[in-house]
């Protein structure tokens, strides 16, 4: 994998994780509906698990 | 048994840990990140959606979590740097040899026994929060106990054997992949737990910080405990936190991997595993479960059963159903392979395959108990109560024997197969100190108070406040113990040799 790649695959997986906390304050603040959070949380954890599993090292 | 097969026993013991039977090179230590990421993987598990809810059942206060958890897992943390990691990086031992050398062959033999036991039951709750979720989206129900339910369903049971197989099968394969798979889960776990709960403080009313504390005293940590549950307090908060992990910290298990640090100062490293996983964990499933419990009230539910999977629905939708499963998952299979490893010590040449699935076969048993995830917080009270004593003695052998001029490994020094000093210290610590407790929890116990002396009679202590206790009552019969037995039979110049 080159660095580049692995830059894309980290930046991706962080804005999963970014998504999944950032709609649950959407929510608080009244600006998005529970059902919408439910989905933008699916797509978080889709773009987490999508991504992250090809940069995070095994261990040895 | 005779002395021949106990031979047998203690040299399969011997053999299954010989390559840890020398102290680690220099060569293969460990820095910083590696610790900060086990100990944050390794402790935000599928059991912080019971744990937390617990203490939302037992009516703790909002004072009582913020503060006593924070104490208890402070208190966890100072144990592992003071106590645990600078004996790892001097001996550079695992828990097994320390143990093997201070007490023994056979008492190791019953440490690795009951270990695997309770390993089982712990994998099996584990089994049981992964069940809940799984059976959601098929609208099985989960046995609600508190409710009188003290069977799962058919169905559900077909469910948790075919959870539990699955885990069962993939810790007899070996699980490096989903070691991998842990790893890759654990950094995104806490998101779901802080984003539930976030959106779970909405819907119980909370607008900003001007009434944040008076609604989470309102409405989640009451000081109201749910019908049928003991009261809990700040220092059940303080001990249950300090409690859980306590074999690993002050029982001295987590030496096995503190072997491996530069520094002892690494032992820090717990912090994360403790505020993320125990901590942040913990607060937030409590404001899932009360937020679970308002809203089926709410729909006229008049028995909500706020289980790790509904909970995890309710805050999170299908990303916290998938949380809930993985957490479960991801770490009842490490906790079933060291049970296995364990097993193997007491089976008479079995192989690694079958013993791993004779464990799987008592975790599968135990995840359908649904009194294990009622009680998981006394549950790990005991488990830690009753492994801690060896870590005293361990402690105390390094820091306190050369000082009184006491020789220290006596057990393998002499050849002995069991030090009685140990064994007293050990059962004796447990035994007064669940007697102390029991006495005042259990009816059928009660006739204790009539035989002892007043000020013991009047003394009322839970579990959980049983640490310090029982620290010192095993640290005090072990030390004592040891002075007679070396005033009697003291070490020779050749038995040094």
């Amino acid at each position: 994998m080159t660095s580049q790649t692995k830059y894309i695959l980290q930046a991706v997986s962080f804005a999963g994780l970014a998504l999944s906390a950032f709609s649950a304050f959407l929510v608080f603040g009244g600006i998005l509906t529970k059902e919408a959070y439910f989905r933008l949380m699916e797509a978080g954890m889709l773009m987490w698990f999508g991504t992250a599993v090809f940069w995070i090292r095994k261990d040895h | 048994m005779n002395s021949s097969s106990k031979s047998r026993l203690i040299d399969r013991l011997d053999a299954l840990y010989e390559y840890d039977r020398e102290a680690v090179d220099e060569g293969k230590l460990y820095g910083w990140r590696t610790f900060i990421a086990m100990f944050s993987s390794e402790h935000i598990a599928g059991t912080e959606f019971v744990l937390g809810t617990l203490l939302v059942m037992h009516g703790v206060t909002a004072f009582d979590v913020f503060v006593g958890l924070a104490v208890g897992n402070t208190l966890a943390v100072l144990s592992w740097a003071f106590m645990c990691a600078p004996i790892a990086v001097r001996e550079r031992l695992t828990i097994y040899w320390q143990i093997r050398k201070i007490a023994g062959p056979y008492l190791t033999i019953i440490y690795s026994g009951m270990f695997a036991l309770i390993l089982c039951l712990l994998a099996g709750s584990m089994v049981n929060v992964s069940t809940t979720a799984v059976t959601l989206p098929v609208n099985i129900l989960s046995p609600n106990y508190a409710a009188g339910q003290t069977a799962p369903s058919v169905p559900w049971i077909l469910t948790a054997i075919g959870v539990g197989a699955v885990i069962a099968v993939l810790a007899v394969l070996g699980f490096e992949r989903l070691a991998h798979f842990a790893k890759v889960v654990a950094p995104w776990m806490p998101f779901i737990f802080v984003a539930g709960a976030i959106v779970s403080l909405r819907s119980l009313g909370v607008t900003g910080t001007g009434n944040f504390w008076q609604i989470v005293n309102e409405k989640i940590w009451t000081g109201i405990p749910r019908p049928g549950q003991i009261h809990y307090g700040f220092w059940h908060c303080v001990g249950l936190a300090w409690l859980c992990n306590i074999a690993q910290h002050m029982g001295m298990g987590d030496v096995t991997i503190f072997r491996y640090a530069r520094k002892w100062q690494m032992g820090f490293c717990s912090a994360f595993g403790m505020f993320i996983g125990h901590y942040i964990a913990w607060i937030c499933s409590g404001i899932l479960c009360a937020a679970f419990v308002h809203s089926q009230l709410a729909a006229g539910v008049s028995d909500p059963n706020p289980t790790p999977g509904n909970i995890a629905m309710f805050g999170a939708g299908y990303a916290g159903i998938v949380c809930v499963l993985l957490a479960g998952w991801t770490t009842a299979n490490p906790t079933l392979y060291r049970a296995g490893l364990a097993f193997q010590v007491a089976t008479p040449n079995w192989r690694r395959w079958a013993v791993t699935l004779a464990a799987g076969a008592i975790m599968i048993v135990t995840a359908c108990i649904p009194a294990i995830l009622h009680y998981l917080d006394r549950i790990v009270a005991y488990y830690g109560l009753f492994f801690m004593p060896l870590g005293a003695f361990i402690f105390i052998d390094f820091w306190l024997f050369p000082r009184l001029g006491l020789a220290r490994y006596y057990a393998e020094q002499k050849g002995l197969l069991m030090s009685w000093p140990a064994a007293a210290g050990w059962f004796g610590s447990f035994g007064i100190c669940f007697l102390l407790s029991a006495k005042d929890q259990y009816q059928s116990m009660g006739w204790i108070n009539n035989i002892l002396p007043a000020f013991l009679a009047n003394y009322k202590s839970d579990l959980f406040l049983q640490v310090l206790p029982a620290w010192l009552i095993a640290v005090t019969l072990y030390l004592v113990c040891s002075l007679i037995q070396q005033k009697m039979s003291p070490i020779s110049q050749e038995q040094t040799k």
